[in-house]
């Protein structure tokens, strides 16, 4: 009875009435199908000149005359130089020794140059260049071949020229005069001579002139104390590499605390040495680089934080002002404090906490320590601004006594709190100047927005610590009709000549027993330091006044500077947008990290989706003044201590900025009184907030071969076997060591080079330097939000970062070996995948890791990947046909797919979709194109280079001559690149020392990179 | 046993002599040589009285030619006729030492010093009177205008084709009437063979209506299996050599904007190669040389010599080419300076490595020390530059693989050369022993 039986298509059918029913049974469609649009027509249809064989023909044509056409070859030109500079032969770069201080980071350079423009920043590592390039000083770069730059000065919004700009500016100034109105120059700290020289000229002859400092992110409170004790505005510049041990108060060092540039000297102590290496305590409320680094992390608010130092303090000086602190907490950081006295001068103790009286103790403390690590000579001069200040000239433009204002390297209506206030009072200034890279925020809203030269195309000097001198000198001809703020200074001085000349009349009076082509050519010089003798302050009434600090109302709200965008002037710099932050490895986004308990309690939740991207809630700031930010995106934070919440200053910048970088939500709007915390409400907002996560995996699950970590007790007094681990296998039914098991023939390695890259994960603090000098040398594309989010980042380095789930990762491990049977072993692995409230964290570089038997090279079917013989795991794009069966064998995950064309593609509008962002590209390395693998290469570019100069000379390699990008980049020594067959080499006896290991050793794949194992002095 | 069809049909005879001769005749015209230059004996010379202008000629070529020109100014004034403008007795003062009457104040002397840019010049106190005769006599001897007589033959081929080329035509033409005939004489005797036999009674056998060739062809199975095979081994044959020379642009000879000959510069004059491609020494690239490199030599060479001129390039086209120069470098010939106004010269780049091929000069010009020549070719025969190698992997990996490294005096390889070479059992080293053949050396 099979015809009988009837299929019912929907509940719709049971009703017999209905009309859905009856027009299907008559329409194949139930919506009309749009035909007569375009076929009903009759008239149109056969008056057409068009007819289907024409069409046909014309189809046919094409095809056949686009074919022909691709036949023909490309005619490449080819211009030589008319006159050949004679320093630059096209294909030879050339380097030029410079400094940077934008206000914010600072470093000592060596610029890599070919054909004329900059493609690479590497460190200075000449005798008394001291400071490092961070990430951002490496991205710096590409923000030179900034499309969105401003090209052009402008006056009230239309283009001007030069000649306007500077007649309008005398004719205010002259105004100004006349009227007896405030002349104003609001700049970042400076830190230059000879702008100094400049502004007190400028002041000399315009005596209603004044100079006001304005720092984005302030450090007022630590000048302020610095000044009232020493009697300078400075900083003191900490060498970390003396301290034995270390107490750090909300001070994220090896971030942007007081400048950063730090860590080089903090890892110099944290490299085990005759049983000896640096201990370090943190305590804080976000979780900071610093945090991630220390040996004992205690999570507290800021309001604790300030107990804790008047705790410290009562200890080391034996003082006894009150203190209120929770018993758990008084007792860990007395330990702290009793481990600080008793270390006496080899201790150090520094501070983040934005309070003067906490600063005053911080002296106090080291005084008393006489640190060693605390050193009153060669002060930092990169911070300089005052609060009292800038809130004293605001208060006068609202007057409207400000006549002209003239500012350079600031962008107040982008960083101020009080945004709104500035732009009214704005309005009451006559006259406005901007010197700006970008039509910023705050040059939109000026009368004269004045295009600056990036530090590349400019002249200029530093003196970053006191006693130290360094300069800045051009790569490039400016590629916009640009000015510095200092030339302009010049012609309102009446000056005449160039501010080169200038410079180099200055330098003269400054550099004593050297020339000015010697220091142009080292880039530094080191005067004589002398320190600052110290006077004394009150300290017992700034203890007892710090220990009456009362906590948040309902959350205490931390506001900190990403690696990433720092404070936010590069947001439009594509590399560090897509850089991942060390800590939550989200990119693309600022966020409030919110602690696990809570985020319970709120209802706010972090979860992977199906796609595998991160998906988070949405939160609503309220802060005690009614300052309002809506709709911030969550992340739970482990180790962000409870009660506190963190929030990223530097994003949600909208002026002179590309579509995709415009992300992210403005944290200075939060940053009242320049105060980094806040007392602030948050409430649960509906929505959820898509991240670009790079790494879902947050726990190491006890898998203590990835990252293999010791204490440096059981480091100190067991054999290497016992905290170094040889993984074992089964051959034959007998415990075999893995290294001793090959389904391979191993090839001769002994002759020629051998290149290994050795990681100390002591050293690395997840700075990500490396990542973005890396992007540099080898061209790696960006790929935007939404790509990263779908798993598809390109970086060829990534920092891995690995919470434990227990308090340790020792705890982890322990964890792991007991679980017993399978039931067990689901429900604590399930409770292992989540982050410890106040975990270890540790930092691990992946890249290739260049294996001598590599599971890649075996599964290409094309063979577009081979091995070298000197190490280097080799990818040939051209022969690659995308297969992409190497990535899934390779057990690193460290293979990268193009799944687009990331050049000239306007869907990815970044900087290789402009011919000025492509000019960062390095010439010696292939720009990939869709459908290719890529991977680290080891940097071949430069180890072939290196050979070659070496056979051209006729001479030997010397030990620290093979380099790679990110080896170049690492500030902190925690990699090392070399030639294993150089006996005396560094990286051979770093590859025989007994911390060293592979990873994943077990499979067998020889790897050329090598790890060190971590050992944290708990 | 199958019938195969008549193959001796008359008609068919006719179309394959007439197809012959038309190739033949085809030939024949495109054999006609390129018309041969006939190069003129120079115009004898005129004598001038009181020196020997051939041994003057000598002299000025030795002495004066570095900065002076007969018919044109170069860093001194031009000397053609220049007994004319000085009496003699002032010339061998000023010969012999200029600066002297300079700073004595003659107002000849001041005026020709002013004039030229107060240059000095050398003093030449070694040549005698009669030398400075001699030279004189060698400046005064008029220009030689008819000596720039190949400048027409570019303009006027043909004028004098040769007789040979006729001949050749006649004598093919004749052959091919004489073929014709032949062709005619068969036919008749055919015809008349015919007649005769249907005169004598005899019966030609009607002819069989035989099948075509090509009906047989495809009922032979074997034989179509054959050709197909055949066929597509041919078609595969040619398939492959088209797409093995996609992209390959051996002997690619563009026209460049300035006709630049290696053959004067390389050949004639024997100028090294690294002279002008100088950062073929450091860099990756062999570089074009910039501008300011030409004028080295062109501030003082503004035309070429005589000789120089070849039945394709006139003197005055090579002049012409240099003038392009000067217009691109901004050098005004009249006053002997810079104008500052500059044309760079955007030539036409003729090897084109793809992007993701590394490749570098100095690797194989300085350590390596391979001529020039083994990759571009015998260049200083070349009139116009052109690719000489396919620049393929296959070439370049052969090359690996036969040459031997240049190991010695170069310390770098002294311990890869000693394990090396005692690994292989070897004493010399190929570039592919060294891991020349390694994808990742080129490509990255």
């Amino acid at each position: 009875m099979s015809s009988n039986k009837k299929y019912w298509k929907s509940v719709e059918e049971l009703d017999e009435n209905s009309s859905i029913v009856e027009a299907l049974k008559n329409n194949e469609f139930v919506e009309e199908i749009p035909t007569d649009e375009f076929l009903g027509n009759n008239d149109a249809l056969s008056s057409s000149s068009t007819s289907r064989r024409d069409f046909l023909k014309y189809v046919g044509f094409s095809t056949a005359a686009a074919t022909l056409a691709a036949c023909e070859g490309p005619v490449h030109k080819s211009i030589p130089y008319v006159l050949q500079p004679e320093q630059i032969i096209p294909g030879v770069a050339d380097y030029y020794a410079t400094s940077v201080f934008d206000g914010f980071d600072f470093a000592n350079l060596l610029v890599k140059t070919r054909e004329g423009r900059p493609i690479k920043i590497d460190n200075n590592t000449i005798a008394g260049a001291k400071f490092a390039a961070n990430a951002r000083i490496h991205a710096s770069i590409l923000s030179l071949y900034d499309s969105m730059r401003l090209k052009e000065p402008k006056i009230e919004g239309k283009n001007s020229t030069w000649s306007a700009v500077d007649s309008a500016l005398k004719s205010s100034i002259a105004d100004a005069k006349a009227k007896g109105g405030q002349i104003v120059l609001l700049t970042n700290t400076l830190a230059s001579p000879s702008t100094e020289e400049l502004i007190a000229q400028f002041i000399g002859k315009n005596p209603n002139a004044k100079h006001v400092v304005y720092d984005a992110v302030s450090s007022s409170e630590a000048l302020d104390a610095f000044e009232s004790v020493y009697g300078e505005r400075a900083l003191v510049d900490y060498d970390f590499s003396k301290a034995s041990l270390i107490v750090s108060v909300g001070a994220d060092f090896l971030g942007d605390w007081q400048g950063g540039g730090y860590d080089s000297g903090y890892a110099k102590g944290r490299i085990p040495k005759a049983g000896k290496m640096s201990r370090h305590f943190q305590l804080e409320s976000n979780m900071t680089l610093s945090g991630a680094a220390a040996d004992k992390r205690f999570a507290m608010s800021t309001a604790n934080q300030k107990q804790a130092l008047v705790l410290i303090y009562n200890i080391v000086t034996g003082s006894s002002a009150t203190v209120n602190l929770d018993s758990k907490l008084k007792a860990e950081v007395t330990k702290a404090a009793q481990q600080l006295k008793a270390a006496g001068s080899k201790g150090v103790l520094v501070s983040g906490i934005q309070d003067k009286n906490a600063q005053l103790l911080v002296l106090a403390i080291n005084q008393v320590l006489a640190s060693e690590a605390f050193t009153t000579s060669g002060t930092r001069q990169i911070r300089k601004g005052s609060n009292e200040k800038v809130a004293q000239l605001i208060n006068d433009m609202k007057a409207g006594s400000v006549h002209t204002l003239i500012m350079s390297g600031v962008n107040p209506v982008y960083t101020l709190a009080d945004s709104k206030i500035f732009v009214e009072a704005l309005k009451k200034v006559k006259t406005s100047v901007t010197f700006s890279l970008k039509e910023d925020e705050t040059a939109l809203l000026s009368t004269i927005a004045a295009p600056a030269p990036h530090y590349l195309e400019s002249w200029g000097d530093l003196t970053l610590t006191k006693g130290s001198y360094s300069i800045t000198q051009p790569t490039i001809r400016p590629l916009f009709n640009t000015k510095q703020f200092q030339e302009i200074l010049m012609s309102l001085n009446g000056l005449t000549g160039s501010y080169y000349d200038f410079v180099k009349a200055n330098a003269s009076t400054i550099v004593s027993g050297s020339t000015w082509n010697k220091v142009l050519h080292d880039g530094v010089y080191v005067g004589v330091v002398s320190s600052v003798s110290g006077g004394s302050a009150d300290y017992s009434a700034a203890a007892n006044a710090l220990a009456q600090a009362k906590p948040a109302q309902a959350f205490e709200l931390v506001l900190y500077t990403k690696t990433g965008l720092g404070d936010g002037q590069q947001a439009n710099n594509p590399w560090l947008q897509e850089l991942p932050d060390p800590i939550t490895r989200v990119s693309w986004d600022n966020y409030v990290t919110v602690s696990n308990a809570d985020a319970k309690k709120l209802g706010l939740s972090n979860e992977i989706v199906a796609n595998g991207g991160l998906n988070g809630s949405y939160a609503t700031i309220t802060t005690v003044d009614g300052l309002k930010l809506e709709n911030v995106p969550v992340i739970v934070q482990p180790g962000q201590a409870v009660g506190t919440v963190g929030l990223a200053l530097g994003y949600g910048r909208r002026a002179a900025l590309k579509e995709e970088m415009q992300v992210g939500l403005n944290a200075y709007s939060l940053y009242k009184g320049f105060n980094d915390v806040q007392s602030v409400s948050l409430a649960k907002a509906d929505g959820e907030h898509e991240f670009a996560c790079v790494q879902g995996q947050k726990t190491l699950m006890g898998r203590g071969d990835i990252i293999k970590e010791t204490t440096l007790e059981i480091f100190n007094t067991k054999d290497a076997e016992f905290w170094n681990e040889q993984p074992m296998v089964s051959l034959d039914h007998k415990e075999v060591a893995a290294t001793s098991v090959d389904l391979w023939d191993s090839f001769d390695r002994s002759t020629g080079h051998h290149f290994n890259l050795s990681i100390d994960l002591n050293a690395c603090t997840g700075c990500g330097a490396c990542v973005i000098a890396c992007h540099a040398e080898n061209n790696v594309p960006v790929v935007g939000k939404a790509e990263v989010r779908r798993s598809r980042d390109m970086h060829w380095l990534r920092i891995d970062r690995y919470y434990s789930s227990e308090s340790t990762f020792a705890g982890d491990n322990e964890r792991k070996e007991n679980i017993a049977g399978l039931s067990s072993s689901l429900s604590t692995f399930n409770e292992m995948e989540k982050a410890g409230d106040n975990p270890q964290v540790s930092f691990q570089p992946v890249m290739c890791q260049h294996c001598n038997h590599a599971p890649c090279e075996t599964v290409c079917p094309v063979a577009a990947t081979s091995h070298g013989r000197q190490g280097q795991n080799q990818m040939a794009y051209n022969r690659c046909v995308g297969t992409r069966y190497c990535a899934n064998n390779c057990p690193y995950k460290v293979r990268r797919f193009n799944w687009f064309l990331y050049n000239k593609n306007s869907e990815f509008d970044y900087h290789m979709n402009d011919d000025l962002g492509r000019m960062v590209l390095n010439p010696d390395v292939n720009v990939r194109s869709r459908g290719v693998m890529e991977k680290c290469s080891m940097c071949i570019q430069m180890t072939q280079a290196t050979i070659l100069n070496a056979k051209r000379e006729g001479r030997v390699i010397v030990d620290g001559e093979f380099q790679t990008a990110c080896s170049n980049a690492c500030s902190t020594g925690a990699m090392k690149f070399g030639d294993v067959n150089d006996k005396e080499a560094e990286v051979t006896k770093l590859a025989a020392d007994d911390r060293m290991y592979h990873l994943l050793e077990h499979v067998g794949t020889k790897p050329n990179v090598i790890y060190h194992v971590k050992v944290r002095n708990t | 046993m199958k019938k195969v069809g008549n193959h001796n049909s008359i008609t068919r005879k006719l179309y394959l002599s007439l197809g012959l001769t038309l190739v033949f005749s085809l030939t024949s015209i495109a054999q006609v040589a390129a018309p041969e230059a006939a190069t003129p004996a120079p115009a004898d010379a005129v004598a001038a009285s009181g020196g020997d202008p051939v041994k003057g000629k000598e002299l000025f070529n030795a002495n004066c030619a570095a900065c002076h020109k007969l018919d044109a100014k170069a860093t001194g004034p031009m000397l053609r006729g220049i007994s004319a403008k000085h009496e003699m007795a002032w010339i061998y003062k000023w010969v012999h030492n200029s600066s002297d009457m300079i700073k004595s104040g003659d107002a000849a002397a001041v005026k020709v010093f002013e004039e030229n840019n107060k240059s000095v010049m050398t003093a030449f106190p070694q040549l005698s009177n009669a030398d400075i005769d001699n030279i004189i006599a060698y400046t005064s001897e008029p220009k030689a205008e008819a000596a720039a007589a190949p400048t027409g033959t570019a303009g006027v081929p043909g004028t004098a084709a040769p007789e040979n080329a006729i001949s050749n035509n006649v004598i093919l033409g004749a052959l091919g009437l004489v073929m014709a005939m032949l062709v005619v004489m068969l036919f008749l005797v055919n015809k008349v063979l015919s007649k005769v036999a249907k005169a004598n009674g005899i019966v030609v056998a009607p002819k069989e209506p035989t099948m075509p060739i090509w009906r047989a062809f495809a009922k032979n199975q074997f034989l179509v299996l054959v050709s197909s095979i055949f066929l597509l081994l041919t078609g595969a044959y040619l398939v492959y050599g088209f797409l093995m020379q996609v992209g390959v642009d051996q002997d690619y000879e563009p026209i460049q904007p300035i006709h630049y000959s290696h053959r004067i510069h390389a050949g004639s004059n024997g100028i090294s190669c690294k002279y002008c491609h100088s950062s073929a020494r450091v860099s990756k690239h062999s570089g074009i040389p910039s501008l300011n490199v030409c004028m080295n030599c062109h501030k003082n060479i503004a035309e070429v010599s005589d000789t120089t001129a070849t039945p394709d390039h006139s003197k005055a086209f090579y002049d012409g080419e240099i003038q392009k120069l000067y217009k691109a470098v901004g050098w005004d010939q009249s006053t002997q300076k810079y104008t500052g106004k500059t044309e760079p010269v955007k030539w036409i780049r003729i090897h084109n490595l793809p992007d993701f091929v590394y490749f570098n000069h100095s690797q194989h010009v300085t350590v390596a020390g391979i001529e020039c020549q083994t990759c571009h070719g015998p260049v200083q025969t070349y009139e116009v530059m052109k690719q000489f190698s396919p620049l393929t992997m296959g070439w370049c990996i052969n090359c690996h693989r036969k040459t031997e490294v240049k190991m010695e005096g170069n310390e770098y390889y002294t311990k890869i050369h000693e394990e090396l070479s005692k690994k292989y059992g070897v004493d010399k080293l190929t570039a592919a022993q060294m891991g020349g053949l390694e994808c990742g050396k080129c490509h990255y």
